[in-house]
């Protein structure tokens, strides 16, 4: 075996060389001497200013002594048989190792995937998509990798190409997948249909002969990418036992585990995974992208392989936001009450099912919106194409839903000459109210609230680029371009409101593992918390540490590295983390309290009747009682003791949906945002400048305030760019993506970004630790359909689609 | 890959007259994609930041002779007044950090048709004072070029410097973007006018398969302030003659369909910057009396 790492193989790349620091090791403290950065406070982030100044390190800047460098050959076309792969010239140059394809393969097991494994890890007889994996190539220079993988010879005969439903779903429709036997694929009307999930509630056809007004529309949703800071990359270790240590950046380390171990024929205690740098995910980790590849080669050259993706090939490397083709009907009676909904979703999944079947369950159980409607008739459903994957992205089929039915919802108040913020009022949901799944609302929806505060805060002035010399281009649209001084510019007011479910759905076994242990270190009590969670930037690592000394009343907390030596924390989606391992944190910290107190009146109960009789807490390194009396130090009851608990923490249980209805107690909590989008559109030339995007949301508790303002305005941020610019074109005759790269995928710029106002509401959810509410993701959904009201507002378009391109808005 | 590093100008000449194939670098900022793709592989890059006279500039009576790796930060801060458009242009070029490195040769050398500096040269009129070790000479810009990412310098030449007419009045750059800031121009419009000459000069941009001077509307232009003796009176242009010179502008475009907008829209929107800017130099022109 090759060169082991030296020290701890929790760090490689710790040596003063190489910037590997694993950035969630980070002791944090606040010198204080009673409980302080507890929770309510916002302490902050250990990553922040080392991602501010370059100095993180991402897994991308993992570095091992005699490794080697990875690269991946993939599609050049999008469907094809594959005739032949010739690997000779490849093989045979200088400072290859290994060069792997289908056939190299060391088990039975050579697909994966999140739900359904349909999912190649090297492409086999078939590609479905442009830039599927068809090889790997092992070298000493990534250069020497690239350009050895550029040697393999493959004969494709191409297939045609389904691109969309028609094309797709047509009787002689060539298959995508042949021959599937997944637990889907009994109830689909088609075997290009993932999943196909109705819901019907009431009596659509009766409700809709009550209704005054009728409106329809139909909406496109075009194909985001998560974008994240740091592309995908990992290092795999082989290890003396047959084993393998693999460092990556990833969503979900146990879930990953799970599809990595069969392929390899390894017992997953044998493959050892930690997180490593992530500069963010926004769902585009949840699936395996190089995994299997850097451990199959290290496997098999025994040799550390590192792999790292550049950003063209990562717009190829992870799924995307599936894009939508939306049908919607609302009625209304004449007094603003809406009588019906029905609608039809359809989800391009892409070629392989990544997490569709869940995406197709939300669009379908949050289609109509967070409104009181009773008779409902529903259906959602993915497809399989040749298009890129699709799967999982903040917001998870929600977003689609949302950018629809509010544009609906805006467009019956214009039919019934209703403000549109007072028509969504009359109908909001709040407490008690019945969800199109038959399921009941338990806990605060205050819907009309959010609304109410978005709309009370003040209006940014007009024309802000009015300057004494000028005009200020920064402040208009076209920004530092050029193109209008004032000329064409016509300001517009839209509002949008939105419903996100939070943490997994659907009866999924959804729980989260802490490990913490409390000794005394140097006199001082110190928390140690070991989860698996991934910190993708959402900020766990900081508010682990704050639940910590919340609950066990210490200064220092030490954050291990996340690893697979703990179990699973689950995925880091689904506005889940907070609720799900901060959760564990602070149950696994109560035993552990408990333990703490157990010791102390073994230790000191006879010396204060309080130990039997009070209420006793841990707080500012000290026991004391619910009254504030002290008892101990903490360091005095543990001594040489230290107490160590590992535990699991469950959300309470959800129901699968009726396949044929789609009722049932599906989801565990909800989350809302509302915002106010204020634009500046140039009329002639079609360009858009977002003003303001005001939010208000209600997040339960906000246990670290900082980062909540941080998650709603990066969410309502993500909202913006897939309103104006974000969208990976493929072409429809060759399914070929256009625009991967930076340079033809725009995101916004600072530019782009417009303040953003939040107001925060904290309404406890009693089913919730501290009554929290999950953030991250319900300010991504309300933030684009605001902004194309806005629009629509200031050119009295009808804009059915998003992003909104300037060739839109100018008919030209 | 083998790295050339002239230490000074005759070595520059002299390595690129023995390894023709050689591709000259300074800021990076085009050349650096274009490797970092994979799309080019030259043989040989060479660096051309050793050769410091070539980030200078002179102002002289009538031109400027601008350094081909004069920074576009520099002319910004240096030469807003003898080269307003392109000042204006330079704004528009990616971000601050491609500004600080990158200058006008670069853009020249590799002669895409969406170089933000080009309509602004094209408008303002100069050379290109190509040079290599047979001797110097001077390509008006009109010349220069010759096809996409083609242009009038021979396999031996190399960019010493521009020579651009100082302005005699009023300048505009117009750049139309998917976003507002850090963006590949859809498509772009520059504009000069020349009240010594009393022409009036244009560039287009990412509309044609080279960048293109609308000339056309510049003749009509010229001859319709002419006629109405307006360049004396700085009376108003009137909007039937600047809605004609929109149109020609337009009308001048060949673009293309792609990923970053249609061919009709590109039109449609240089008829509006061609619009939008005639006023605001004409307005300029009228202001300054």
């Amino acid at each position: 075996m090759a060169d082991q790492p030296r020290t701890a193989p929790a760090r490689p790349g710790t040596s003063a060389a190489a910037p590997g620091r694993i950035p969630t090791s980070l002791t944090q403290g606040t010198g204080s001497a009673t409980t302080k950065g507890g929770i309510g406070e916002s302490t902050l982030r250990p990553d922040g200013i080392l991602k501010v100044t370059g100095e993180f390190a991402y897994s991308s800047d993992l570095w091992h002594e005699d490794m080697l460098w990875g690269y991946t050959l993939r599609s050049t076309v999008a469907h094809a048989r594959i005739l032949s792969i010739d690997t000779g010239e490849a093989l045979a140059t200088s400072g290859v190792y290994a060069v792997l394809t289908y056939d190299d393969l060391p088990t039975e097991v050579k697909n994966y995937g999140l739900e359904i494994r349909d999912t190649p890890v090297l492409a086999h007889g078939k590609v479905r998509h442009h830039g599927e994996p068809v090889a790997l190539v092992a070298a000493d220079h990534p250069e020497t990798a690239r350009r050895a993988a550029a040697k393999i010879r493959v004969e494709y005969e191409e297939l045609p190409v389904v691109t969309d439903e028609a094309s797709a779903t047509a009787p002689d429709a060539i298959l995508v997948h042949e021959g599937r036997d997944d637990h889907h694929s009994g109830h689909v009307p088609h075997p290009n249909v993932v999943h196909r999930q109705p819901i019907v509630r009431g009596d659509a056809d009766a409700a809709a002969a009550r209704a005054d007004v009728v409106v329809r529309g139909d909406y496109v949703f075009g194909m985001q990418d998560q974008a994240f800071l740091g592309p995908e990359s990992g290092l795999a270790v082989p290890a003396e036992d047959g084993g393998v240590d693999l460092y990556v950046a990833t969503q979900w380390l146990h879930s990953d585990l799970r599809q990595i171990a069969p392929v390899l024929g390894l017992p997953e205690s044998k493959v050892r995974m930690t997180l490593s740098g992530v500069g963010g995910a926004f769902g585009g980790r949840e699936d395996l992208s190089m995994q299997i590849h850097g451990c199959l080669l290290a496997l098999r050259t025994g040799k550390p392989v590192k792999i790292v993706y550049n950003r063209f090939e990562s717009f190829f490397g992870h799924v995307h936001r599936h894009p939508a083709r939306l049908r919607y009907e609302h009625g209304a009676t004449r007094d603003g009450k809406l009588t019906h909904v029905r609608c039809r979703i359809v989800l391009d999944g892409g070629a392989y099912a990544s997490a569709s079947p869940a995406v197709v369950g939300n669009a379908a159980s949050l289609s109509i919106g967070p409104y009181v409607v009773d008779d409902v008739d529903i259906e959602a459903l993915a497809l399989y194409t040749n298009n890129p994957p699709c799967g999982a992205m903040r917001g998870f089929g929600a977003v689609q839903a949302c950018f629809a039915y509010e544009a609906q919802m805006d467009k019956v108040a214009a039919e019934l000459d209703l403000d549109p913020v007072e028509f969504r009022q009359r109908n909001a949901m709040e407490q008690g109210t019945i969800m199109p799944t038959g399921q009941p609302v338990d806990s605060p929806a205050p819907v009309a609230e959010l609304l109410r505060r978005v709309k009370a805060m003040p209006l940014p002035p007009e024309q802000q680029w009015r300057t004494t010399e000028g005009a200020d281009v920064r402040a208009l649209p076209g920004g530092l371009s050029n193109t209008t001084h004032g000329e064409g510019v016509v300001r517009g007011v839209g509002y949008a409101v939105g419903i996100k479910n939070v943490g997994f759905s659907e009866g999924f076994d959804d729980y989260s593992t802490a490990r913490v242990r409390i000794e005394v270190i140097n006199g001082e009590p110190v928390a140690t918390v070991h989860t698996a969670m991934a910190e993708v930037g959402q900020g766990g690592v900081t508010v682990h540490a704050q639940i910590a000394r919340s609950e066990l009343g210490v200064t220092q907390v030490t954050i291990q590295p996340a690893d697979t030596r703990v179990g699973s924390a689950g995925s880091t989606s689904a506005s889940r983390q907070t609720y799900m391992t901060g959760g564990a944190v602070k149950n696994t910290c109560e035993a552990v309290r408990e333990k703490v107190l157990d010791l102390g009146r073994r230790r000191f109960g006879t010396y204060h009747p309080a130990w039997a009789t009070a209420e006793l807490l841990l707080e500012g390194g000290r026991v004391v009682t619910d009254g504030g009396e002290a008892l101990a130090d903490i360091a005095d009851v543990l001594g040489d003791e230290s107490v160590d608990l590992e535990l699991e923490f469950r959300h309470r249980p959800t129901q699968a949906f009726d396949l044929r209805t789609g009722q049932g107690n599906g989801h565990v909590q909800y989350s809302f945002a509302a915002h106010r989008a204020v634009v500046e559109v140039d009329t002639e030339l079609g360009l858009v400048k977002v003003v303001e995007l005001a939010c208000a949301q209600d997040v339960g508790k906000a246990l670290n305030p900082l980062s909540v303002v941080g998650q709603i305005q990066g969410g309502t941020t993500q909202g913006l760019g897939v309103a104006v610019m974000e969208e990976i074109v493929v072409d429809p005759k060759t399914a070929k993506v256009r625009n991967p790269s930076f340079t033809d995928y725009l995101i916004p710029t600072i530019l782009d970004t417009p303040t953003i106002p939040v107001d925060v509401l904290e309404l406890a959810d009693e089913h919730a630790p501290y009554g929290l509410r999950g953030v991250g993701e319900a300010p991504t959904l309300s933030s684009t359909p605001a902004v194309l009201a806005a629009i629509r507002q200031a050119t009295g378009l009808e804009l059915n689609r998003t992003p909104v391109r300037p060739e839109h808005l100018t008919g030209a | 890959m083998e790295f050339l590093r002239p230490a000074s100008w005759q070595e520059a000449l002299a390595a690129k007259a023995e390894h023709p194939a050689a591709v000259p670098i300074a800021g990076g900022t085009d050349v650096m994609v274009e490797i970092n793709f994979d799309h080019r592989r030259p043989a040989y890059l060479m660096d051309l930041n050793r050769v410091t006279e070539l980030q200078e500039w002179e102002i002289g009576a009538d031109t400027v002779r601008l350094g081909a790796s004069v920074p576009y930060t520099k002319i910004m801060e240096h030469l807003r007044t003898e080269l307003p458009g392109l000042a204006l242009a330079s704004h528009t070029v990616a971000s601050p950090q491609i500004r600080n490195r990158g200058g006008v040769g670069g853009n020249l050398g590799t002669a895409s048709p969406a170089g933000d500096a080009h309509p602004a040269l094209l408008a303002g009129g100069g050379q290109v004072e190509a040079a290599s070790v047979r001797g110097t000479r001077m390509i008006p810009l009109d010349d220069f070029y010759l096809g996409v990412k083609r242009n009038a310098l021979e396999p031996d030449e190399l960019i010493r410097a521009v020579h651009l007419r100082k302005a005699s009045g009023p300048q505009q750059f117009s750049k139309v973007g998917t976003r507002n800031a850090m963006v590949i121009a859809v498509c772009a419009f520059g504009i000069a006018l020349h009240p010594d000459t009393r022409t009036v000069r244009t560039g287009i941009g990412s509309a044609a398969p080279t960048p293109i001077r609308a000339r056309t509307a510049e003749e009509f232009l010229t001859a319709a302030l002419d006629e109405a003796g307006l360049w004396d009176s700085r009376g108003p242009v009137p909007p039937s003659v600047a809605g004609q010179f929109a149109d020609l502008v337009a009308g001048a475009a060949n673009p293309i369909d792609d990923v970053r907008g249609t061919a009709s829209y590109r039109r449609h929107a240089l008829g509006v910057m061609a619009r939008r800017t005639l006023g605001w130099t004409w307005q300029e022109y009228r202001d300054a009396n």
